[in-house]
């Protein structure tokens, strides 16, 4: 009788995937991963970290910028506008200025990243001629906050003109009203939280796996393994299930630290998120065992996913740079880098709030790379074996 | 045990033999493109032998052997181990083998006891049998007090017995061992060759490579490959004898100087 037990299990297909095997194994990886205070760190605190910096310190926003005013009419016009400028959270006017050549000298020191200038008369101006002027100089050694910060100027100095003239009938008048969906306040963090979440789990997945395999290679570990009746299938499985498990962990404290620290709000469904999330961590999984199965020291894997992965999941995913102002060669490549689909996928069900019927082609995408990957990775698996 | 019996042990050899054949190969064959590794080898392991693999560096010993474990298969020839045929039964054969290599592959970040129970859980062990075992193998090796330490902080010579201990702890028939003592002291060498004969004596075959000539000395028979071919294989008495040499080392010397492929002749290497 016993026999006969013992017969069938040897002969199901299932042989050499056994529980307790996997459980083995599975157990054994913990202790690797809780052992090693580095590891730790890189699972758990980098997400929390990355969060934090981007989302605090790396932000594009401008606040409380300093800028300075030349104002030559000093009337009650120009002082109106003045306290505008100042109210907004945007501007923090640190400075009186006499002449022009002191605009260049302050821009020089640095602190002052702008300075708008009122040329004299500038109410009787607004009054008698309905036209006045008003010069916005800007310090663009940095574009990016100088055009900013204009068009913050400027939008204050319309409102105000908005106002001043309501009472008054203008033959023809075009208002214009902008509204910023989904991030009305465009908060930086909106954009940084879902690319964090793909560098994370890149991070976690690709190369935690890729460096967690070739270790065993290069200890022997994975030789006894393979000699054993463990399938190779098998040990990939046991080696991705913690890290999978790790990146749920990510997943969420991510998501918990947006929602209450950063106050990015998940606006879609949430289980949609995390299915998502769970398939973009499987094409990580996969690529980190392709890596895995192609280097042969540990410092090899971690280059080759520096610089296959986090290079272009960082510069064209569309996390830093938006996809649509690149070059056509760079926008073809930018299709073959799995965080960019993910990103957009993040962006749509977390912020805009859109269901699986506008992103089911960014979700096709994710799941043909991780079968391509997957296959690929087995397939050089059982090439070494050969 | 003392280190007298020790050396009683050690002269006397393990025959096996009238306890039947645990390994044959008949033409075994492994080429990858022109290059033929491995080159009809042909030869029997009986029951409780210790079987010595020997050649030099690049020989085909490693392809030979990875044929045997099931983790390459011959491009042609025949043959079995533990009863089962290599082509067909890889899976069947890698649960009856043991394997360790020169690395000894433990991990170094878990205790001894982690260490064995997750070999022994990757061949499926029960937890009764890992926990009976485990003690009886930590009394054995009288490492009992260094049960939880991590293995990091064990001496080599004791990881590597530990190693040995593992490698036939789910009780194979046949365990292969791929240059076993590489940088262990000779003190350790002889107590870790004792192990292995206490292995040998309760049935379990041995099959080991090694460049030690005087480990060759204490095998039951001693093959040794030269260019992928198997060029002698016999007791090392008769080996001596045939050879009209005075010690395994010069048996060893007078067959590998006609090797064409050998790393000391690099510019032969086909």
């Amino acid at each position: 009788m016993e026999e006969l037990a013992v017969k069938r299990t040897s002969n199901s297909p299932f042989r050499g995937l056994g529980g307790k095997q996997f459980v083995s194994f599975v157990r054994k990886e913990f202790y690797h991963i809780l052992r090693d205070k580095r590891t730790m760190f890189i699972l758990l605190g980098m997400p929390i970290v990355q969060i934090i910096i981007f989302g605090f310190a790396l932000t594009n926003e401008v606040k409380n910028s300093g800028i300075a005013v030349y104002d030559q009419s000093k009337d009650a016009a120009t002082t109106s506008l003045i306290a505008e400028l100042a109210a907004s959270r945007y501007f923090d006017v640190r400075q009186d200025l006499f002449s022009y050549e002191e605009i260049e000298k302050i821009f020089r020191r640095g602190k002052i990243k702008l300075a708008v200038v009122f040329p004299p008369h500038f109410k009787e101006d607004l009054q008698h001629f309905n036209k006045a002027q008003v010069q916005i100089i800007a310090d663009a050694s940095d574009p990016n906050v100088a055009n900013t910060l204009t068009n913050y100027a400027t939008a204050i100095i319309m409102d105000y003109q908005q106002r001043i003239t309501n009472d008054r009938k203008l033959p023809y008048t075009i208002d214009t009203e902008t509204k910023m969906l989904y991030n009305p306040e465009l908060k930086g963090a909106y954009n940084f939280v879902p690319g964090v979440m793909a560098m994370v789990l890149l991070l976690v997945c690709t190369m935690m796996t890729a460096i967690t395999i070739v270790k065993e290679k290069e200890m022997g570990t994975l030789e006894v393994m393979l000699v054993s009746p463990m399938k190779p299938l098998m040990i990939v499985i046991a080696k991705a299930v913690p890290y999978l498990m790790l990146s749920a962990i990510n997943i969420a404290s991510i998501l918990l630290l947006s929602v209450f620290v950063l106050g990015v709000p998940v606006n879609g469904s949430l289980a949609l998120l995390a299915l998502e999330s769970i398939l973009f961590t499987l094409v990580s999984l996969s690529l980190g065992l392709l890596i895995s199965s192609g280097a042969e020291s540990q410092q090899t894997a971690m280059f080759i996913s520096l610089v296959a992965l986090f290079l272009p999941t960082i510069m064209l995913s569309g996390f830093m740079f938006p996809v649509e102002n690149m070059p056509l060669p760079l926008r073809i490549v930018s299709n073959l880098v799995p965080a960019k689909w993910y990103y957009t996928i993040v962006k749509s069900v977390m912020i805009k709030g859109t269901g699986l019927i506008t992103i089911w082609k960014e979700t096709l995408i994710l799941a043909g790379m991780m079968l391509f990957f997957l296959t690929m990775a087995i397939k050089s698996f059982k090439i070494r074996l050969a | 045990m003392s280190s007298t019996s020790n050396k009683n042990i050690l002269n006397t050899p393990p025959t096996g033999g009238e306890r039947g054949t645990v390994i044959k190969a008949d033409k075994l064959t492994k080429r990858f493109g022109d290059f033929t590794a491995v080159d009809q080898i042909s030869f029997e392991v009986n029951k409780g032998e210790i079987f010595g693999f020997l050649g030099a560096n690049g020989a085909g010993k490693t392809t030979a052997m990875r044929m045997l474990c099931g983790l390459s298969l011959p491009t042609s020839g025949t043959g079995r181990v533990a009863g089962f045929d290599v082509y067909k039964e890889n899976e069947k054969i890698k649960r009856n083998i043991g394997y360790m290599s020169q690395k000894f592959s433990l991990y170094e970040d878990l205790t001894v006891k982690e260490n064995i129970r997750f070999y022994a859980g990757i061949y499926g062990k029960s937890d009764k049998f890992i926990k009976d075992k485990t003690e009886f193998i930590l009394k054995q090796l009288h490492m009992e007090n260094e049960a939880d330490k991590l293995v990091k902080a064990l001496p080599l010579g004791w990881r590597q017995k530990l190693a040995f201990s593992v490698a036939i702890f789910h009780e194979p028939q046949i365990v292969f061992l791929d240059e076993p003592t590489g940088g262990v002291d000779p003190v350790t060498r002889r107590e870790f060759w004792s192990m292995i004969y206490q292995a040998a004596e309760s049935g379990i075959t041995i099959f080991v490579t090694t460049h030690y000539m005087d480990e060759a000395e204490y095998c039951s028979r001693v093959s040794i490959m030269v260019d992928g071919r198997i060029d002698a294989l016999d007791t090392p008495s008769q080996l001596k004898k045939s050879y009209q040499a005075k010690s395994m080392d010069e048996v060893f010397l007078k067959l590998a100087r006609k090797a064409a492929r050998s790393e000391s002749n690099p510019t032969k290497t086909a």
